[in-house]
């Protein structure tokens, strides 16, 4: 019992991070229309930004507020210099663009920072863990994570729901075409979308380096993730976003931690938990394509 | 010292006229990706250990980026336009598998300091095929025998759920004797907060994990975020915990036993001057044991060529570099009957230094003269 | 029309020419970079049917690549044993009977897969064609059997009757052959009725529903034929590597094949040739010159897109001052 409910914290805290890149990446897809490959690109420079920052001031607050910074900065440009001359194309031609910006991240990257991966570390305050029910610790950080997502999350509610901006943003993801007929300024409107999606992507970034290793390629690794977060959550959608990434963290996680063990009832130990393990690595696309069997525009689609 | 090595070899050359061309040594290696570093280790060492041996050489690097298909095109230009009679340099299995047949059908020689897939090391051996590293296998059997040795009778290991990955638990096990409870991660899965809570239920005596790169950096930053550390022993094998790992996760590494078939503080000549040169050469860079293998390699390609006086002679150079007399950094090495090493592996400890960082130090020597189990399928 | 002939005969003439060429000019890998250049054509030109003329882009389309090359891969390693797969199918190194079945089998997983993935549409294809590729990559990946993760070697080529096929040459004006006979029949397939009619589903599927056509079936159909072109090059480049791994079928090398797609010129017969030419050629040649090759291709990448609407086919149409 203990064991399930801290599993399912752990599948939270995945799916918050999720959430916070499949949130830009929706904005952005739904209401620019743009497929952007390089969005874990993004989450790369926040990062490497966070980290490098950490290690020369001793402080992770520093990190993350460069971290922030250094993405959205990168995201601005990027949509400044390449992207706004992209959206009246082609989808394809945009895949060819975001995909050439990956290679020249990825390798810019290398050449700034070398080929090692940053050492990271927990800023003190979080770097205990607190016992949330009896007999179970839990790393203070990720509980930290699990905050910051949801924050993050009731942000964008209020911002989306509540404000001028937001309605524009509700409008470009539905009707793409009517707002830039009433004469909005959609090139601002634009780049501040991109640059919010960039901001999110970095932030993700920065709270997942003490995590995990901070290394070049590291946001190719997520982005497939997010896509199907994306996907699932129905294109356009921040709530989508939020309910199609908790319930993918949670879902791959419950997947990798008891379906070997329920596969051994029934087989020998060894094969259960290779195939059990070859399920779960499946088990978001197969998720996927069974999602999109019956809702075909994903759980919650903003375009009709 | 550095000095000292090149005026030995310019001693060399001036007595052996043939020696004064400069003889091209093909490396096909990962530099980019996040595999990058490994790469980068196994040039740096190769031009170093070559640089020990005073031979005049000439190296001819590209980047396969982990993909086979580029790594033959890259070993195609090396051995029939630039007519290169040795290659080396590959990290990756899978690159391997294209460029090892390609190289030895046309008759050329591949000494690898990394790779060495099961596949090459049984009935298809080649007398052309050199290991400098290891096989496989042999890894994770020294985790196995370290954790017996320690008194250990339960235990929980990870790996990746990819072939590298199911044969390290099987090596582990083979050794290990006790009860293992076996645990298969994603392939490219990062957070292994799941694997930790299913740890910390299992309540094992000593875990062991094999993660390379950057699945091993998270790994270990995950292992003392969770508490684990210092409460449940680990034991791993060298690839999960090479000195860039361990510069990235700084004091979560303090506290873990490992196994490897060599360390910074082997006590031999040869190893101290690779040490030293690495440090004059690469101040920033830690040494692991890519670098290691590479330059172990470099000492075996260098010192053969110096022994036969160049390529001209492929057939000479390769029965010079089966003779491996060479002086390796890490102590005793012989080929066995497949070319793969006869090797010693040793237990190691990971302490903290005056800072806090984490430093390997060497305890026990657990197997001796070890070779691997494919040599027995392998008729030269 | 008559020039259309000649161009496509002097090309030709000039790829056969290629080992010569290497052989004179002493740059002997060109033989291997063409005919790999070649095989990666082939694969885009496949995806490029039922994405350009289809309208339908598939992100897994390396899946049947890989498969094809995992049946000559599996069909030799049966061979070499002397057992049978799955105790049914012996082992073969016969190229006549590895070729057809490469082409089978990957056919009837782009069946599947295409049954249940023609049901979305727009974005969710794409997503939903990626998620079957993984599918078959983790499964790859997880079959030790077969080598896993670290591949199965094919130690010789797969003879053909009177051919020496470990001569190089002869193995590269084999893939020419298949190249050209390729193109030939997909330039017959975009001028069929069949073609036409996938094209007027890409325009406007409601109008040709309205017309009594059933699309599903027709895209399916067009999905099936692309899979299986895709699982022919699969199959001739196990041959030329001597090597099958999951490499073949991972995402990034789908995505390869649809970079290759768009540089060459999306919707045109010889696009993804000259895309897949290009790109491998640039990517080993700046390999030779520094590591950071990558840097380079990006930027080439990103000219390519900005100046050349609808890849380097217009440059060429420009160049060369129109035509079709």
């Amino acid at each position: 019992m203990i064991l399930l409910f801290e599993q399912l914290l752990n599948g939270l805290q995945y799916g918050v991070t999720l959430f916070l890149l499949a949130a830009g990446l929706t904005l952005i897809f739904g209401i620019m229309g743009v497929i952007n490959l390089a969005h874990g690109a993004l989450y790369m420079v926040g990062a490497f930004a966070g980290a490098w920052v950490s290690i020369q001031t001793g402080s992770f607050w520093a990190g993350l507020v460069s971290g922030l910074a250094a993405s959205a900065v990168a995201g601005i440009l990027v949509e400044l210099g390449i992207m706004r001359r992209l959206y009246a194309r082609d989808h394809l031609d945009q895949v060819l663009a975001t995909f050439a910006l990956i290679l020249i991240f990825n390798q810019s990257t290398i050449l700034i920072f070398g080929r090692q991966p940053l050492f990271t570390s927990l800023p003190p305050v979080f770097s205990g863990s607190v016992e949330i029910l009896p007999g179970l610790p839990y790393p203070t950080y990720r509980l930290f994570v699990i905050a910051v997502g949801l924050a993050v999350a009731v942000g964008l509610y209020l911002l989306i729901n509540k404000t001028r901006v937001g309605m524009l943003v509700r409008a470009g993801a539905t009707h793409r075409q009517m707002v830039r007929a009433l004469g909005v300024n959609i090139k601002g409107l634009y780049t501040a979308v991109f640059g919010l999606g960039a901001l999110l992507a970095g932030l993700a970034g920065v709270m997942a380096s003490p995590i995990l290793a901070v290394q070049v390629g590291m946001g190719d690794e997520i982005i497939l993730a997010t896509f199907v977060v994306v996907v699932i959550g129905g294109v356009g959608s921040v709530k989508g976003a939020f309910v199609a990434g908790l319930f993918l963290g949670m879902t791959d996680t419950m997947l990798r931690a008891f379906l070997p063990t329920l596969l051994q009832q029934v087989m020998p130990g060894p094969e259960a938990q290779a195939l059990g393990v070859g399920i779960s690595s499946m088990g978001i696309y197969l998720m996927m394509a069974i999602v999109l069997l019956f809702r075909p525009r994903g759980l919650f689609a903003a375009q009709g | 010292m550095k000095k000292l090595l090149t005026s030995t070899g310019m001693l060399l050359a001036l007595m052996a006229p043939a020696y004064a061309e400069a003889t091209k040594i093909g490396v096909i290696t990962t530099l980019t990706g996040p595999a990058g570093y490994l790469g980068e280790q196994i040039r740096n060492g190769l031009t170093l250990g070559l640089q020990a041996t005073g031979v005049e050489f000439e190296l001819v690097v590209e980047d396969d980026a982990r993909d086979p298909n580029t790594g033959v095109q890259a070993a195609d230009r090396m051995l029939n336009e630039e007519d290169i009679k040795i290659l080396t340099g590959i990290v990756f299995s899978n690159v391997s598998g294209t460029v090892v047949p390609e190289t030895v059908d046309s008759g050329a020689i591949y000494v690898s300091p990394n790779a060495a897939p099961s596949s090459l090391a049984g009935a298809e051996c080649h007398p052309n095929y050199f290991v400098v590293s290891w096989q496989n296998d042999t890894l994770h059997e020294a985790s196995g025998a370290a954790a017996k040795s320690l008194g250990y009778t339960t235990a929980v290991a990870l790996a990746p759920n990819y072939q590298a990955g199911i044969d390290a638990i099987a090596g582990f096990k083979r050794e290990f004797g006790g009860e293992v409870t076996e645990i298969f991660t994603g392939v490219e899965q990062s957070d292994f907060a799941g694997e930790m809570a299913q740890i910390r239920n299992a309540a094992p005596q000593v875990v062991f994990q094999f993660h390379p790169g950057g699945q091993g950096i998270s790994f270990l930053k995950q292992y003392q975020q969770s508490g684990l550390l210092g409460s449940v022993p680990m034991v791993l094998s060298e690839p999960s915990y090479d000195g860039v790992i361990l510069q990235a996760v700084g004091p979560a590494a303090v506290g873990l036993t490992g196994t490897t078939h060599w360390n910074a503080d082997f006590d031999n000549e040869a190893s101290k001057a690779m040490v030293a040169a690495w440090a004059e050469a690469h101040p920033t860079t830690p040494l692991t044991t890519y670098g290691q293998q590479a330059y172990d390699t470099g000492l075996l390609i260098g010192t053969a060529l110096n022994a036969v006086g160049g390529d001209g002679d492929v057939e000479a150079l390769r029965d010079a570099i089966a003779s491996a007399e060479f002086a390796s950094t890490r102590g005793n090495f012989a080929f066995g009957p497949n070319q793969h090493p006869i090797q010693d592996w040793y237990m190691t400890a990971i302490e903290a230094d005056a800072d806090g960082n984490p430093v390997i130090v060497t305890k026990d020597k657990i197997l001796e003269a070890r070779g691997d189990v494919y040599s027995a399928d392998c008729q030269m | 029309m008559k020039r259309e002939y000649l161009g496509m005969i002097a090309v030709f003439i000039a790829l056969a020419l290629v080992p010569f060429a290497a052989e004179w000019t002493g740059q002997s890998s060109w033989v291997r970079l063409v005919g790999q250049a070649l095989i990666f054509g082939m694969a885009a030109a496949s995806l490029n049917f039922i994405l350009g003329y289809g309208g339908m882009i598939s992100f897994g389309h390396a899946a049947y690549f890989g498969i094809g090359g995992y049946v000559v891969g599996i069909l030799f390693h049966h061979h070499a044993a002397g057992t049978a797969f799955l105790g049914l199918i012996p082992g073969t190194d016969q190229m006549l009977i590895t070729l057809p079945a490469a082409i089978v089998v990957s056919g009837m997983a782009a069946a599947l897969v295409g049954a249940l993935s023609l049901r979305t549409g727009g974005v969710q294809f794409i997503m939903i064609t990626l998620a079957f590729a993984q599918m078959f990559f983790f499964l790859f990946v997880s079959l030790k059997t077969y080598g896993g993760e670290d591949g199965i070697m094919v130690r010789r080529t797969n003879s053909l009757p009177g051919l020496d096929m470990r001569d190089r040459a002869t193995l590269y004006w084999v893939v020419l052959v298949c190249a050209a006979a390729y193109y030939l029949f997909l330039r017959r397939l975009v001028q069929s009725s069949f073609g036409q009619i996938i094209a007027g589903i890409r325009q406007n599927e409601r109008r040709m529903a309205a017309l009594g056509i059933s699309t599903y079936r027709y895209k399916l159909y067009a999905f099936v034929l692309s899979g299986m072109g895709a699982g022919l090059a699969g199959a001739l480049m196990v041959n030329f590597l001597r090597f099958a791994s999951p490499d073949m079928m991972h995402w990034s090398r789908s995505g390869e094949f649809m970079i290759m797609v768009i540089l060459g010129g999306v919707g045109t017969l010889a696009g993804p040739f000259i895309g897949a030419g290009v790109l491998f050629s640039v990517e080993v040649t700046l390999a030779k010159y520094t590591e950071h090759w990558m840097l380079p291709v990006g930027i080439l990448l990103l000219l390519v897109v900005l100046t050349a609407r609808g890849g380097l086919m217009s440059l060429i149409r420009r160049v060369t001052g129109g035509g079709k």
